[in-house]
């Protein structure tokens, strides 16, 4: 077999493994898809009544709805690289993988393993959450084009984030860390235009939720699933994407392979 | 750097090791022929596990040349991985999958191909005694389920050198034989082991050559033979009831080691039991009673004590029962 083909069947393997793992893991599954859920519930009937009217002068709970979604499916995002982090340390702290560092298998395959088995975890996540939402009564006039284009950069930004909690993971020096760390992602969800206009915020604070990365891909996908333009939200958030995934993806790595010089425990 | 001859064994000359300040291993040097178990031993914190990591690629050494079946460790580190297989010290498998998968995972890491795959699968299942358990998962196993499973993905592709670290620490004694039955088997098929243990009987059992590791060097390196063979033989202790009687003993036996405060004389002794028999008519001959004798045979832990100093007498004495024979 060729390396190419060694990479693809060794990463195959891997991706086996981490979807075999959220099958047995359920719990912690359930709960990142959960969390979400159960989120918008609360967003949507105890917020979105007052949250809803200061939208417009006739909107309500509904129209609150419509606006909040693109930033529940961020939220899913989120909640779900916090799993891939988890799952990064376990990985890291148990003693499987110095078996694998000890096989002649493909290096970056334990962690393409990782990203492909969580960013399939992350569209399933999004896919139930657009599912209740649509049974609470959210209504988008995108069409197919549309939709398409709106779960393809989330899954981009889903793509970068997971290498990014790939790498938090790997420098998490235990499963708590890693499970701490990416929870500034909710925060900063909050501080950019998910939940809430940014427009609404006082100056500096508006200043720096429109110049984050979640901001851009929350109007893009806002923008997309209502109809409405997206002006250059899209190009921000693409570039974003593409920069986080790399630098991410470059510490990733890095940090793996510097792990084999580690003092053992 | 030295260099070391291709061999189709272990072969490792002055591996060096630091971590931070704290010297590891200090120009360690090692060798195992094809097909031998090579015992390293020591205690806790000699440099071991840092010795079988270096070897089996996980981490770098500081100097040193090492090769593995003719693979040098530093150059081509990926030939090495293909032809070894690692049993460390905390257990390698994965915990959400049943035993089966754990196997089948690392049948197609080695890309042994679906069908021949299935078949090793199988194969080691039943060697191991895991067939019952093949579809339970981990979580369901015991201590010594686990180790065997370990072992048996060690040997998924069939490698000519292990590596086992530590291999029956914590195993309950059926499993501890059941595991040397086991590293006997696969050294007359031919594999080459390295083992670690602290365990000086283990070393004495299964090893062909043993090296004892302290402090990072080696302190001595041998058959089990030969290193019985390099500390003071066998004797014999006589306990008395008084003073007098120790005395005249001594008088008898003038080759003997007195010891006033235990009443207690030490004689040389080969361990036979015609020797034992004449000691003990010559004392009866001279009317001397002995309250009661215990018999020492040299063993492994003399060796150990003989070339490592006496720190490491209290480990020692929690794991193992006194070698001697105790006669009233």
């Amino acid at each position: 077999m060729t390396t190419l083909a060694h990479t693809l069947s060794d990463s195959r393997v891997m991706l086996r493994r981490n979807l075999k793992h959220q099958l047995r893991y359920p719990s912690m599954t359930v709960m990142l898809i959960g969390l979400p859920i159960v989120l918008l519930l609360l967003f949507v009937y105890v917020f979105g009544g007052q949250l809803g009217a200061g939208l417009g002068a006739h909107e309500g709970r509904g129209a609150y709805l419509n606006y909040v979604v693109p930033g529940l499916l961020l939220l899913t995002v989120a909640s779900a690289i916090q799993g891939t982090s988890i799952m990064v340390a376990m990985d890291m702290t148990g003693g499987i993988i110095d078996r694998f560092r000890t096989m002649a298998i493909a290096r970056a395959s334990v962690l393409t393993g990782h990203v492909l088995g969580s960013l399939i975890q992350t569209l399933v996540a999004i896919a139930v959450l657009i599912a209740v939402a649509f049974g609470l009564g959210f209504r988008s006039a995108a069409g197919p084009l549309q939709w398409l284009a709106a779960i393809g950069i989330l899954a981009l930004f889903a793509f970068a984030l997971i290498w990014l909690a790939v790498a938090l993971g790997l420098a998490a020096k235990s499963v708590e860390t890693a499970s701490n760390t990416p929870m500034i992602l909710f925060l900063l969800l909050f501080l950019s235009s998910g939940f809430v206009a940014t427009a609404t915020m006082p100056t500096g604070l508006r200043q720096f939720a429109e110049y984050q990365p979640l901001t851009p891909v929350a109007d893009t996908v806002r923008g997309l699933l209502s109809g409405a333009a997206i002006g250059d939200h899209a190009i921000a958030a693409i570039a974003w994407s593409i920069g986080i995934a790399v630098v991410a993806y470059l510490w990733a790595i890095r940090l793996y392979n510097r792990r084999r010089a580690a003092e053992p425990k | 750097m030295t260099s070391v001859p291709a061999s189709t064994g272990i072969a490792a000359r002055d591996v060096c090791k630091s971590f931070g300040d704290h010297l590891v291993l200090d120009k360690v040097s090692l060798a195992a022929e094809e097909g031998t178990i090579l015992a390293l031993l020591g205690p806790n914190g000699a440099g071991k596990t840092t010795m079988v990591r270096i070897l089996s690629t996980l981490i770098p050494a500081d100097s040193g040349s090492m090769r593995i079946a003719g693979h040098d460790v530093v150059t081509d580190p990926d030939g090495v991985r293909a032809v070894i297989g690692v049993t460390g010290q905390f257990s390698a498998v994965d915990n959400l999958l049943t035993g089966a998968e754990n196997l089948q995972m690392i049948a197609d890491l080695r890309h042994l191909g679906r069908e021949a795959g299935r078949r090793r699968v199988a194969e080691l299942l039943e060697q191991f005694e895991l067939t019952d358990a093949a579809h339970k998962l981990l979580s369901t196993y015991s201590g010594g389920m686990r180790r065997r499973l370990d072992l048996a993905m060690t040997l998924v592709g069939k490698p000519g050198v292990i590596f086992l670290d530590e291999p029956t620490t914590g195993l309950d004694p059926r499993s501890r034989r059941t595991m040397w039955q086991i590293i006997r088997a696969l050294a007359s098929a031919g594999v080459t082991i390295l083992l670690t243990t602290q365990y000086l009987d283990e070393a004495d059992q299964l090893a062909d050559r043993i090296a004892v590791l302290d402090q990072g060097r080696i302190v001595a390196e041998g058959t089990p033979a030969e290193l019985k063979s390099r500390i003071p033989g066998g004797h014999v202790r006589l306990h008395f009831a008084d003073p007098q009687l120790l005395h005249s003993a001594s008088e008898l036996l003038p080759a003997a080691a007195p010891d006033q405060d235990e009443l207690v004389l030490q004689v040389p002794a080969d361990g036979t039991v015609d020797s034992l028999r004449g000691l003990l008519d010559e004392l009866h001959e001279a009317r001397i009673s002995v309250e009661r004798l215990s018999v020492h045979t040299p063993d492994l832990d003399d060796v150990f004590f003989a070339v490592t100093g006496s720190h490491v007498t209290a480990q020692l004495n929690g794991d193992h029962a006194p070698q001697g024979v105790l006669l009233s």
